[in-house]
């Protein structure tokens, strides 16, 4: 292994965790959305990285349809969303962000505890790109479990999608398949969500998740 | 010469796209509605075909014994469902639940879960059976909001939120299985082909296997509704039109648990990976005993209904979990019997809660003397789901039983604890709806298609009588297969 070439893969992957953490305390949806495009443009120099030292062509493809919609349209997309909705400004109520942080870490920790002891075998590149890869999907995970907007649990969703796509950017030759549907997929997903913001706001007149919970079997009566 | 099964293929997955398409095009309902049914039958005449010639397995489809039964179970489910649709969105149009520009969306998105489902089955690629299991999800997602009520919206953005995260676990999962064939059998397309993979898995290394199976077990397992991960589906099921929550119990349920079983088979044909099975066990038994202490206090029909799936998922997860001939038989069989029942009594349920305007228990009484025809159709279909004789849920449910108990007595017991609690919750709750005093609110008449229910029915019972001998000897091999 060329060992520059593997040190910025390293730094790309690791940059991914960062933005991760970036995104877990901000409590300004605007500043989110911003963030997750920069979470999204290190995904896309993480992919180009990788696709130039594989030599893999289709990670290009992957790359830049990384960059068009992940880092460009959905950000604006969503931004047009938060302002049409008049949320821009609110602040959302993060609570504990030094709670939130350290079971962050205690979840990157996890992520390499596991994969590195697991892919023992695998080549150096893969390895550290997997546990990069499964830290950024929990600390998606960890961000939607902490937040109630929707806007914030699509971003931790999308963010955690990211993590997939540089999980598969590192499995050396995986075919394209896959990689054209993540963003198809995120395409359709975020239809999905542009009509469900503006029918939720309709129907509850807010899109903290909090206040639909209110809806279940026993309370309906 | 043609290639037949080629062709059959091939009919499987155009018929569906070609009529979602089509159907976009047309706005008579009524004309959607007949094209769906004819779409369905098509694909299910084509899904017959593959019995007779069978192509060859390619690096993307494959058709093999396993499959192939699930295949035509899927295709004869959506084409009876089809039917019962028809009249059931009839009566949604009158009472102006649904217009005719959403109807038009509804029959579309149909033929396109047929076809993601279809695709799934067929899939011998696994990101390919990826790619169909988080399509079927989308389409799903959409149908399930299709009401834009306030309850609707809830369990639709519930079941995206949910679903969509097991699908990017499933995802994880998929890229770990490719991560472990990589070495071993090269870069590109052949090292995620599933019949590849298992002739090369002894090689793989069982680590990274594991923790693939883990991803794709939580992952997959989300999507059959196995207990933690279950919560998106009695909302999805309840707020739905009835006929998706048919296709939802009866069929996508299925799909999901037949990607899990593939990987298990991965998993078995390594020796030094971990047994897959007590995961399976561990997690259908907890889906069966909460299931059935959840069944207690529901007060909506269609959710007691799903709460039944979800305990119906639970035994068949817990068979495949058990392994072996006996108890793989008994999966197999329990997987065909509890899709057609419980396709049966949703729309039976389907029609009920139109005449009576209402998914409530409480205000549902005494079917049996308003609309005899359903209300007994409800009771013929509980008494089968609820595992009694002579219907064949009781006798795939008394070999998943007897298997247990000759092999592992003692697990044997939450699992007919698991089995009584949601028997009795069901007959009890079923009283009430069928033979309660009927009150004496307006009765409305409705033009119910009674078929495709008592069709369901009748195959369930002569099951339980008497089961074709190629069809045992099919489902033998393929429990041997499943090892």
């Amino acid at each position: 292994m060329h060992g520059l070439a593997f040190d910025i893969a390293h730094f790309l992957a690791g940059g991914m965790v960062v933005a991760s953490f970036l995104l877990l305390y901000q409590d300004r949806l605007s500043a989110l959305i911003n963030v997750f495009a920069l979470h999204s443009l290190v995904l896309v120099l993480a992919v180009g990285w990788q696709a130039h030292i594989q030599n893999a062509h289709h990670l290009y493809v992957t790359a830049g349809i990384a960059l068009i919609f992940k880092a460009i349209i959905i950000p604006t997309a969503l931004h047009r969303i938060v302002r049409r909705l008049g949320i821009h400004r609110t602040l959302e109520v993060v609570s504990g962000v030094g709670r939130d942080m350290l079971a962050g870490t205690g979840l990157v920790a996890l992520a390499i505890l596991v994969m590195l002891p697991v892919t023992a075998k695998a080549d150096a590149l893969a390895r550290e790109d997997l546990a990069f890869a499964l830290a950024v999907v929990l600390l998606g995970l960890l961000l939607m479990v902490i937040r109630h907007n929707a806007v914030s649990l699509v971003i931790g969703f999308m963010s955690l999608e990211n993590g997939l796509v540089l999980a598969a950017a590192g499995a050396r030759g995986m075919p394209l398949a896959v990689e054209i549907s993540i963003a198809f997929s995120v395409l359709i997903a975020l239809i999905v969500i542009g009509v469900f913001l503006f029918r939720i706001r309709e129907r509850f007149d807010s899109v903290d998740m909090q206040a639909m919970d209110t809806f279940r079997e026993g309370r309906r009566r | 010469m043609i290639d037949v099964g080629f062709l059959a293929v091939t009919a499987l997955l155009i018929v569906p796209v070609g009529a979602a398409l089509l159907l976009v095009l047309l706005s008579g309902y009524r004309l959607g509605a007949r094209l769906n049914v004819g779409a369905a039958l098509a694909s299910l005449l084509a899904a017959v075909t593959l019995f007779g010639a069978r192509p060859e397995a390619n690096l993307y489809l494959r058709v093999d014994d396993f499959n192939i039964y699930l295949i035509v179970l899927n295709n004869l489910v959506s084409f009876t469902t089809s039917v019962f649709s028809a009249s059931y969105i009839a009566h949604e149009l009158e009472t102006g639940r649904l217009t005719p520009a959403y109807l038009r969306f509804y029959h579309a998105m149909y033929q396109a879960l047929i076809f993601a489902m279809n695709l799934a089955f067929l899939a011998n690629n696994i990101g390919l059976l990826w790619v169909a299991i988080e399509l079927a999800t989308l389409i799903t997602v959409l149908m399930v909001g299709l009401y834009r009520t306030r309850a609707a919206l809830e369990a639709a953005w519930k079941y995206f939120i949910l679903g969509s995260l097991g699908i990017a676990l499933a995802l994880f999962g998929t890229i770990l299985v490719y991560l472990a064939a990589q070495p071993v059998m090269g870069e590109g397309l052949p090292a995620m082909a599933w019949d590849r993979l298992l002739d090369h898995a002894k090689a793989f290394d069982p680590a990274l296997l594991n923790l693939a199976f883990v991803f794709l077990l939580l992952g997959y397992g989300t999507k059959a509704g196995l207990v933690p991960l279950h919560a998106w589906l009695p909302d999805a099921h309840a707020e739905g039109p009835t006929p998706i929550s048919a296709i939802l119990s009866g069929l996508l349920l299925n799909v999901a648990l037949y990607a899990v079983l593939r990987f298990k088979m991965l998993m078995s044909a390594n020796p030094s990976a971990l047994a897959p099975g007590p995961l399976m066990v561990g997690l259908g038994l907890l889906s069966l005993l909460f299931a059935g202490l959840m069944l207690y206090r529901r007060g909506d029909i269609k959710r007691l209904f799903a709460y039944s799936s979800i305990e119906h998922m639970g035994i068949i997860t817990f068979a495949f979990g058990m392994g072996g001939p006996l108890a793989n038989f008994a999966g197999l069989l329990h997987m065909t019997m509890h899709s057609l029942t419980k396709a049966a009594i949703f729309f039976a349920v389907g029609h009920i809660s139109q005449v009576k305007g209402t998914q409530r228990i409480s205000t549902i009484r005494g079917l049996t003397v308003t609309h005899p025809a359903l209300g007994w159709g409800l009771v013929a279909g509980v008494i089968a789901i609820a595992g009694m004789p002579p219907f064949g849920v009781f006798m795939s449910e008394f070999l998943v039983a007897s298997s247990t108990f000759a092999r592992q007595p003692l697990l044997a017991l939450p699992l007919v604890l698991g089995l009584l609690l949601a028997f009795g919750t069901l007959l009890w709750r079923l009283h009430g709806m069928a033979f309660g005093k009927p009150d004496s609110g307006p009765a409305a008449p409705v033009q119910a298609s009674t078929l495709p229910m008592l069709a369901h029915l009748a195959l369930v019972l002569i099951a339980g009588f008497w089961l074709p001998g190629p069809l045992v000897a099919w489902f033998h091999h393929v429990a041997i297969l499943l090892g």
